[in-house]
């Protein structure tokens, strides 16, 4: 060991942070090198000072009164149970404003606030970019030779086209009596993700359903929205996120989506 | 760890704390016992922290304040086992988080390493290695209060949380997000810098 190792490991030997292993390392060297020896003996003199200069600092009288009273353990009510949460809780803040008023209360609050804010934000956007990225891919698909990988109406052959390209098995069902034709499915990337996109015609129209693990925020029912013309119902289900994207007007796409929610839940075989 | 762990709880106990408002007063009232009970014998140390990293009493008061009240709400995502790191771990983000309000140039963090930071307090010397040297005198309370405050903050809170918070190099490494091998590298310039001030100061002492 030489002195350069040496030099960070006695703070280690001093606070007795080394093992026997490497304490009768330190100790060798030290025996044998007056620099170092030295400097262990300053260093654990300081220690010794500063452990006589009492450096702790006993918290002030005040501050420890409102700490305590801060924590001042709530009576155990058994009847109204909410009531005395929010009244212990309601005067801490109280107690706490009237002692402060400024840096705590504000600080807490509005990181609080901001936190929110901040999630707010940020899942807005991302379902925001993800409703953009549905329109993009949406458009790329009606590219000539973009629209299908496998191209049929049997949802028996589109469904084990899935098998292993997608962590998911995403339902394929054909709505051909529901008035939506199915035409075939392709692997497309939302947000850089890879989804099943299964493919429906309505009439001249074209639907793309793209269903993948959920992306994005959590979501609470349906969410319309259109962009560029485009109509998109955003659902989730069975643990998947499905965004229906046309040109079709909201009501079909609406109707589209209930009738593909309901053979989905219905039973036997579809 | 903690670090991460502060990053995370802030929202989800935040709703928690909601959603159980109409939970059980006992439940309750065994959570505010026993936060009590573990957190109030740290004061001391919290308090001694933040005098170290505010460097004046009112700013650190507020933060201890503050400190506590957020450890109370968070205390549900407490998993211990020690209470002392976590509360200073707490407390340190709030400093932190204060400084970076305030954009004060000495906010903590700001030293992306160690090296960095040796080249910045010209007044630091390395010590001379001679017998004179290596007796130093007894330096008075205030002396090395003034000379510890002087360090450069992530020496400043590495020392302190070793010497007065008494937490092993991996409790520190917690609280300050940083490796064992920072917290070791840290302590010895800490050391080092301060035994070259307090060389100084015997010198200029009558």
């Amino acid at each position: 060991m030489n002195c350069a190792d040496t030099e960070i490991m006695l703070h280690a030997l001093i606070d007795g942070e080394l093992d026997a292993g490497h304490a009768r390392d330190v100790e060798m060297h030290v025996a044998a090198c007056p620099d170092c020896a030295e400097k262990l003996e300053a260093f654990r003199a300081m220690r010794q000072a500063m452990a006589q200069a009492s450096l702790r600092e006993a918290a002030p009288a005040h501050l420890r009164a409102r700490i305590e009273a801060m924590l001042a353990v709530p009576a155990a009510t058994s009847s109204t149970a909410s009531i005395p949460r929010r009244s212990w809780l309601a005067s801490i803040r109280e107690s706490w404003k009237n002692f402060f008023g400024g840096f705590a209360v504000g600080t807490a609050l509005s990181a609080a606030v901001a936190a929110s804010l901040v999630i707010a934000v940020v899942r807005s956007d991302q379902n925001q970019q993800i409703a953009g990225d549905v329109v993009s891919a949406h458009l790329r698909s009606l590219q000539a030779g973009h629209l299908t990988d496998v191209e049929t109406s049997d949802q028996h052959t589109v469904k084990p086209w899935f098998n292993g390209k997608l962590d998911v098995a995403p339902p394929v069902i054909d709505l051909t009596a529901q008035g939506f034709t199915l035409i075939g499915g392709r692997i497309d990337y939302i947000t850089g993700q890879p989804v099943a996109s299964i493919v429906y015609r309505r009439r001249k129209h074209v639907i793309n359903l793209f269903v993948g693990e959920p992306l994005g925020a959590a979501i609470r029912g349906v969410k319309d929205e259109s962009i560029q013309g485009f109509n998109i119902r955003h659902w989730r289900e069975a643990g998947l996120d499905l965004w229906a994207v046309s040109d079709i007007d909201a009501g079909e796409l609406d109707e589209f989506g209930q009738k593909f929610t309901a053979a989905l839940h219905a039973p036997g075989p579809p | 760890m903690l670090d991460r762990l502060h990053q995370q709880t802030p929202t989800a106990s935040w709703m928690s704390e909601r959603d159980t408002m109409a939970g059980d007063a006992c439940d309750e009232h065994d959570r505010a016992r026993r936060f009590r009970d573990a957190a109030l014998p740290c004061l001391d140390d919290v308090f001694t922290l933040a005098r170290y990293l505010m460097r004046n009493s009112a700013d650190a008061e507020d933060a201890v304040q503050e400190c506590y009240l957020r450890a109370l709400r968070h205390f549900d995502s407490y998993r211990g086992p020690a209470m002392k790191p976590w509360l200073l771990a707490i407390l340190r983000n709030i400093c932190n988080a204060e400084f970076a309000r305030r954009g004060r140039q000495e906010a903590p963090a700001d030293f992306a390493d160690d090296e960095q930071a040796d080249a910045t307090p010209p007044i630091w010397q390395e010590p001379q290695a001679s017998p004179e040297t290596a007796l130093l005198r007894r330096q008075d309370g205030d002396t090395i209060r003034r000379l510890v405050a002087a360090l450069p903050q992530p020496f400043r809170e590495a020392i302190v949380m070793r010497e007065v918070n008494d937490l092993s190099y991996h409790e520190i490494a917690e609280v300050a997000g940083v490796p064992v091998g920072t917290v070791m590298s840290r302590l010895a310039r800490a050391r080092s810098m301060l035994r070259s001030a307090w060389t100084v100061a015997e010198g200029a002492a009558p």
